[in-house]
Formats: structure tokens, sequence, C-alpha cells
């Protein structure tokens, strides 16, 4: 009797050869999702509870990122405003704006504005603020063009190898302290030799242990 | 069984058959074949299997707690962070080494007797490497995330660790269990020809037909296949060797006392194939019996057996000897003090328990009438089992426990989870091996045709 029809032979021969392409993509899959925008929110703009924009406020307005995020140089935790800051010019401007509700909301009740973190590093990282602004490290190197950000996005993964990028050469990114809030600065040409200038200068170390973000 | 009687009363010596005498290739085909294709279940494999599955049922119960809870429920804590879980992975791993050694070493020897106990020793191996691999995977407290032990390309930009021997662990067992199951699955083709063949259900015949991938028994398929065998055994050579060696460098690297000492490699190999041993033994002496293969599973088989478990056990016995010396001999009080605290220290009756197990009470094997006693010799080969995993344990926990800082001294005691976890890896072992032994020939049918006396003359 035959147990099989001939057309097993090609079956079998197809499916053992094609198991080795089959699980090739499905790692290669899982892989490309792992750094997809669909998963790594990179350019993917975040609601807000109140559509704030940086663009209007940074570069419209002009007000200095330190105005808001006041701890950055001297803590861990950049800051986040108190409705009062908010409420500093929202008492006069834009003052009836239903858009501003929640803010004037917030301020009635003492409640505090529930933002959306956009930048949320994982609990086991250590990651202090201070120590990159105070070596030279500018707001726009991590959170990139924030001026020009309607609605706030992350224009970086935050994945380990980014920011071991920086770790491992600091003096492709570093730029002098005064230039630390300049949303606009641009590398120079020279940036090779001012980069080894500045990480000697700051006394910059290339801090790659393991222990020096999980600690 | 009347071959037994038989052989015993002429003696065990080379004159002793690995086949017993009126056999030839129909009924060897028959016997070993109808184990699997017969259509009642046993009773005794029925309630043999239960109890097995119980028992790792208790295991994923286990398992499921630890994912709960975490690794606080087993008692490992500092000074002692690798309790029964290194203990049991260096155990099993250890057990698998006599179904490599067997199928390998002893098919490039040309060793004809290796016949009748390879296939269910490669299985042997390929459940015990299943059992062990669980150990430091459970271990790590955070499970889900072992796929990092390997080398991916990851956005963490960071690779394992290659001067661990933790890493070089992870190559060791996957290498050693691949290569296995590719050495089992590629003995089983001719076989699961012949189960394709005599199968009478039409669903059994597709899924033996599937397995034996279109085997015709043809002599090109034959040529290729001695060759690539041959291949493999060559390849399985090595780690008899290399695996448990590298087993032993996780604890030889590190400078605690007591591991430190350039003898761990061999001794733990011939440990290795020590425990092995034993436990084919504990397997096939109450398979012969209960399936009635004293025909193929002789008295030759056993003794050379039970002769392979005593050098190598003295071997083993010999590591201890070079141990203390060791310690003695480097002159450190911490290594001294080692030995001392193992000898009178809080856990001597393990230490103690230990050496009769494996030393002393294998030198009866020196005479041939214990060897050719079944019953004891299956005593004996379960007492060695039980003494390979108190050496781990001793290995494990008394250099831990008390190491070069007195003032972090303490004791280990395992819990309730850590038993049932132990408990219940030889539940899953046993329910394994139960389904082998129905839907597998657990012996090689093939091979052992190639040993039956052509003409009805002596083959030598």
């Amino acid at each position: 009797m035959q147990v099989f029809h001939p057309s097993t032979n090609t079956i079998s021969r197809v499916s053992i050869f094609g198991a080795v392409f089959f699980i090739a993509g499905l790692l290669w899959l899982l892989n490309a999702f792992h750094r997809s925008s669909y998963y790594t929110e990179v350019g993917v703009p975040i609601d807000q509870p109140i559509p704030f924009s940086h663009k209007h406020h940074v570069q419209g307005i002009g007000i200095d990122c330190r105005y808001c995020h006041s701890s950055v140089e001297f803590s861990s935790f950049a800051g986040m405003p108190a409705t009062e800051t908010c409420m500093s010019c929202h008492s006069q401007i834009w003052a009836d704006s239903p858009m501003l509700e929640p803010v004037r909301a917030s301020f009635r009740t003492g409640e505090p504005i529930q933002w959306i973190r956009v930048h949320d590093l994982p609990g086991f990282v250590y990651f202090d603020h201070s120590i990159h602004v105070n070596k030279g490290i500018g707001c726009a190197s991590c959170h990139g063009r924030v001026d020009l950000m309607p609605l706030m996005w992350k224009v970086n993964t935050l994945h380990m190898e980014w920011c071991l990028e920086c770790h491992r050469e600091p003096q492709r990114f570093v730029r002098p302290r005064e230039e630390v809030f300049n949303m606009s600065w641009q590398p120079p040409a020279d940036q090779a030799a001012l980069g080894e200038k500045l990480v000697r200068e700051y006394k910059i170390r290339k801090l790659t242990d393991c222990s020096s973000c999980h600690r | 069984m009347d071959s037994d009687q038989r052989q015993e009363s002429v003696g065990v010596d080379d004159i002793a058959p690995v086949i017993a005498p009126g056999h030839d290739y129909s009924t060897v085909t028959d016997q070993i074949s109808t184990i699997v294709l017969t259509r009642r279940t046993p009773r005794q494999w029925l309630i043999g299997f239960s109890i097995a599955f119980v028992v790792s049922m208790a295991l994923l119960y286990s398992i499921a707690y630890l994912l709960l809870k975490g690794t606080g429920i087993w008692g490992i804590n500092n000074p002692v962070g690798w309790g029964f879980a290194i203990i049991n992975f260096v155990w099993w791993i250890g057990i698998g080494h006599a179904g490599t050694l067997i199928s390998a070493i002893l098919l490039l020897l040309r060793q004809q007797w290796r016949t009748s106990i390879n296939r269910f020793a490669e299985a042997m191996t390929l459940f015990a490497v299943a059992c062990a691999g669980l150990f430091p995977i459970l271990h790590m407290g955070r499970p889900w995330l072992a796929y990092w032990l390997v080398p991916y390309p990851n956005t963490m930009d960071t690779w394992p660790q290659p001067r661990s021997p933790l890493v070089w662990d992870v190559f060791a067992v996957t290498t050693y269990g691949t290569v296995s199951a590719l050495f089992w699955f590629v003995g089983l083709i001719p076989d699961l020809a012949t189960l394709r063949d005599r199968a009478t259900s039409l669903l059994a015949k597709k899924i033996y037909g599937i397995l034996a991938m279109g085997w015709r028994g043809s002599a090109r398929h034959w040529y290729r296949y001695e060759t690539a065998y041959l291949l493999l055994a060559g390849l399985a050579t090595p780690l008899v060797v290399s695996v448990h060696t590298v087993v032993s460098f996780d604890f030889a690297i590190s400078i605690v006392p007591g591991w430190h000492a350039t003898i761990f490699p061999p001794y733990f190999v011939a440990g290795a194939i020590y425990a092995g041993f034993a436990m084919v033994l504990t397997l096939s002496i109450p398979l012969r019996a209960f399936y009635n293969l004293g025909d193929f599973i002789t008295m030759r088989h056993i003794d050379n057996m039970a002769k392979i478990m005593l050098a190598t056990g003295l071997i083993v016995g010999y590591g201890y000897i070079v141990e203390a010396f060791m310690a003695w001999y480097s002159g450190h009080p911490a290594e001294i003090y080692m030995i001392a605290n193992r000898l009178q220290g809080p856990y001597r009756y393990v230490f103690w328990a230990l050496i009769l197990c494996n030393v002393i009470l294998i030198q009866t094997l020196w005479s041939a009438r214990v060897r050719r006693n079944v019953i004891l010799l299956w005593f004996i080969s379960i007492v060695v089992g039980i003494g390979m995993w108190l050496e781990r344990f001793v290995i494990v926990v008394t250099s831990l426990h008390r190491d070069y800082l007195p003032s972090s001294w303490g004791m280990y005691y395992p819990t309730f989870w850590d038993w049932s976890t132990y408990i219940g890896t030889i539940g899953l072992f046993c329910a394994l091996l139960f389904l082998f032994l129905r839907f597998l020939p657990m012996i090689s049918i093939f091979e052992m045709r190639t040993i039956v006396p052509q003409d009805g003359a002596p083959k030598h």
C-alpha cells in the first residue's frame, strides 16, 4: 500500500528547506518590529492633556529651556513646571482660552496637570540631567530640535546602543557649555579638534562600565 | 529469565554473547518492534507513566510559583547563591554523558556491545540535557530574558561577556543538546522505516513515514547513512569531554576555596560518566526484566557497564584525594579550612554519605559475583546516582557557605520548592522516557541485526 502521494517528496524538500528561511524571516521581523517607530515611538507626536507647543513657546516667544525645566542644571530630574509657572503668563494672556481650561482648573484645585512622559527611561537606568548639561551636552543632542516641535516627540530611541554611541566617543557630541541651551547650534567644521579639547577641559570620562548606569 | 542463568553458569567472560543464541533477523525485528506496535498499552506502563506525569506536573507548578514569586522561594541567599539549581544542573548534565560515550566513543572503538544499549542511552542523554537546561534558566530569576545569553544583534550594543564560563556553558550545553538530538534522530531513521512498514494503522504509518524521511534501505541510502553517522559520532566524541569540562570551569575559574583547582575538568568528566553509567544501569535493569529483553541486554552488557562504573568511580575517588592534597599543598588557610569544614563542619553528614556512596560501596564491584547479581547491581547504581548528587551538593554548598570572610559565613537550607523542582525534573525525565519506550524502538533494530551470528556459527 502506498502511504504517501508522490508529491510528498517535493513538499517535504520544500518545507525542510523553507523552514530555514521561515525561521530566519521570523527573527528578522522580530528585530525590525523592535526597532520600528511603532515600538520605539520615535517621530510619533504624543497627545497631551493640553496641546502644548514647544515650537510656539521656544521659537516663537524665545523662552529659555530653564524657565520651565528649572532643575536641569542641578538635579537628575530636569523638572516639570508647576501650574503657577504657566499661570504667570496665562493669567494675563489667553486667560479665557477654552484650550487652557485644564491649566486654570489645575490652578484652582491644586491638582497637577497629568502630562504624558515622552522620554521615559526604564527604572533600572540611573540617569542624571545635571551632569550631562554641565559637561557640555546640549539639550538638542538628545531631545532634538524641540523648538520646531508643535507637539513633543522623541527623535532618538533611547536604546542602550544609542547611549553608548556617545559614552564611547563623547568628543563627537560635546559642545561649549555656553551653547548647551542653544537649539540651533551645529557642530563646527573642526568638531574633531574642538571635541578633543572640550573633553580634556571638562574632564569628560568615557563611562562605559555597566554600573555607570545600572547601579 | 533463563538466558541469565545460562550465562551465569558459564561465567561472564569474553565468550559471553552480546546477543543470546537462537536469534535471527526476523526474531530480533519482531521482538523489538512489537513493544512499540502493540495496540494494547501495558497496564504497568500506564501506571508508571501516570505517576511520572503527575510528578512532572509538580514541576510545572513549582516553575509557575517561581515565576510568580522569584528565586526567593528557594533556599538560596548570601552567601550561598548557588543552591539546588546548580547542583541539579551539574547532576543532570553529567548523567547525559554516558549516552554520548556509548553512542560516539564506543562506536568509533567498534565495541559491539554498545549496540543494544545505545538507543535508550541516547534518549536518556536528551532527556537529561532537557532537565539540566531548565535549571540555569530558572536560576536567572528572570527566565523570560534567557535569550540575552545568546549573542544576537541587539539594541543594547553589547555582547555576552566572552570571558565568563557561564557564557561558555550556553554554547557547551546548546551544542550538546543539538548534536545529541541529531545523533539520536539519525540513528532512528532506518528503524522508523521498519516501524512504518510494519505498522497496521494508517496514522502510525504516516507519522513513522514522515519521520523516516523516505528511507527505502537502498545501497546508496546505507552508504550515505553510514558516512553521516560516523561523522556525527566524530562530532559527538569531543563533547563527551568538553561539555563537563566547561561545566567544571564554572567552578574552577573562580577563586572560591575548593573550586579553584586544576583537577576539576578530568574529575568532573569522570564523575559525569560515572553517574551516567549508573543511570543507564538503573534504567536498563528493570527494562530488560519488564520487556523480557534479557536476550539483547545480556549479562555481558551489565557486566561491562559495571566495570566502567567501577573504573570511573575510582577516578572520582582519586579526585577526592587530590582535592584534599591540593588544599594541604597550597598552604592557604582558607583552602585547608575548606577541607576541614567538609570533614567536620555542619555539612559533614553529607560529605561522609558521599564517601560511602561513591567510594566505599562501589568497591564491591571488584567481585564478579556482585556484578552478575542484577538486583544488587541495581541497588548500587541507585546509590551511585545519589552519591554523585551529594558530591555536587558538597562542592557547591560547603565551599560557598564558609569562604574567606568569616563575618559573612552562613548556612544553606533547601526549601520545599527546591525539593519540588528537583523531584519534578525526575518526573519529567521519567515521563519522557515512558513516552519514548512506548512510541520508539528502545533498542536499535537494524544494528542488532548486524550482530546476529550468520549460519549459526559464532561470530567474532
